[in-house]
């Protein structure tokens, strides 16, 4: 195995391109170094993309929030514009794993890791986030819901790297919320995920959502079932009940030692409901 | 495998050393540098027992790579006390007896002094997620929480 450290993007897109045996991209490693403690795990080289410039900046422009793909996850709760701007996006992100993951992990990680059960990814897709990929063919964009294609499996080509997480410019009397269940009260895994971004006008009608489901289904879901159900209302309860159901009609799960099939589908309508409300919260409604 | 060259500071020090692309820092710390208070338990990040502080954050140093030590600012255990005179936080673990079989305990310095650098007046709470990912399978962990107020309060120059 060779471990490379690039310093530019160009470099590690056409290491990884070059590559005969498995290859893997190096950012925070809190899941790599732990598939390499497995024996059945073959390497013939490892990028690590942290020298790369840019890597672990968050830089706030007039289009939004470029977040480098070497930021750890501990840096997002750091950056107050950030976290005034998307409070869900950085409350998912700050729930992965202990504070020593938090100090390596990334959300561009939790992201290609393609756990089904990723804290960061509703998030993420609630807020319509973006991905900038380098490649040996140049640098694209895709939205973060085209990443993930099934558990562990993504659409990124041989050679492409996901460079920075985007996320869109903040309106007004926005607000965004992230709740997970997990049976403990810390590092642990989501049984079920739910994210909630929306805006308000003026009087708290909300004029545009989205929700996104996590460990439901064998991907991340955007249910715009659920998002219809609560636009155009002031989230009185009538609308909360057609969220829930919306969401609980949506989910697709797997029954497991974590949680049965019916206690997932029930407690996606639950969190849903709570997301919505503290993110109406945040975006100011009362 | 070819191995790498690798320049770090460590403890204040400036060491060199060679490891191969697959080696953890752990490896690194505890088999060729013989700095042996970093522990493996789990070796997959989740017990903390090989935690170690690098530019300012606290890591399991099972999920470093020791080549990702280029260049980088290490803290271990070994670098905690003053010589002879311990850091207020080891003072107060033996005062309020806060281990048993001690595999633990580094890990545990280490990730409660990252704490006081951020939060020098830690709730109960605060404490104890901030703690989360240091497993102790002796102590229930009480004494641990108790150990780490009682030394913030020693640091922050209150008394008792």
């Amino acid at each position: 195995m060779r471990y490379e450290r690039p310093q530019t993007l160009e470099d590690a897109a056409a290491l990884l391109a070059a590559a005969d045996a498995p290859a893997f991209v190096l950012a925070g490693g809190t899941d790599l170094l732990v598939r390499m403690q497995n024996d059945n795990f073959e390497a013939d080289l490892i990028v690590d993309i942290k020298s790369i410039a840019g890597m672990g900046d968050i830089v706030q422009s007039d289009a939004g929030f470029v977040i480098g793909a070497a930021v750890p996850c501990a840096a997002l709760s750091e950056d107050a514009a950030l976290v005034a701007a998307w409070p869900g996006v950085v409350e998912a992100a700050n729930l992965i794993g202990s504070t020593q993951i938090q100090g390596r992990c990334t959300v561009a990680g939790n992201l290609c890791n393609a756990s089904p059960a990723a804290d960061s990814v509703p998030a993420l897709v609630a807020a319509d986030a973006r991905v900038r990929i380098a490649g040996p063919n140049g640098t694209r964009e895709a939205a973060v819901i085209d990443i993930p294609t099934g558990p562990g499996k993504t659409s990124l080509a041989k050679g492409e790297i996901i460079e920075a997480v985007l996320l869109p410019k903040r309106a007004a009397q926005a607000g965004d919320a992230y709740l997970r269940f997990i049976p403990r009260t810390e590092m642990d895994i989501a049984v079920v995920g739910v994210s909630v971004n929306l805006t308000l006008d003026a009087g708290g009608t909300v004029t545009s959502a989205r929700v996104a489901l996590g460990a439901v289904g064998p991907t991340v879901m955007l249910v715009d079932a659920a998002a219809e159900a609560i636009i155009g209302t002031s989230l009185d309860d009538a609308a909360l009940d057609a969220l829930a159901a919306a969401c609980s009609a949506a989910s697709t799960p797997i029954d497991d030692k974590r949680g049965t099939v019916a206690f997932r589908t029930k407690v996606a309508g639950v969190l849903a409901r709570r997301a919505a409300q503290t993110a109406y919260t945040r975006a100011g409604g009362k | 495998m070819a191995s790498i060259a690798v320049s770090t500071t460590i403890n204040d020090d400036d060491v060199e050393f060679l490891c191969q692309p697959d080696e953890t820092l752990l490896d690194v710390l505890r088999n060729r540098l013989g700095l042996m208070g970093a522990k493996e338990g789990c070796g997959t990040g989740d017990c903390g027992a090989c935690s170690a502080i690098m530019d300012g954050r606290v890591v399991c140093s099972c999920l470093v790579l020791g080549a990702e030590a280029q260049g980088r600012t290490i803290e271990t255990i070994e670098g905690m006390a003053d010589g002879g005179e311990l850091h207020p936080l080891q003072r107060k673990f033996i005062e309020h007896a806060a281990l048993q079989c001690g595999i633990c305990t580094p890990g545990f310095l280490i990730a409660a002094k990252a704490l006081l650098e951020v939060n020098p007046d830690p709730s109960e709470t605060e404490i104890r997620f901030w703690l989360a990912g240091n497993l102790c399978r002796c102590t229930g962990y009480d004494k641990i929480v108790r150990a780490v107020q009682d030394a913030a309060r020693e640091m922050r120059g209150e008394t008792a």
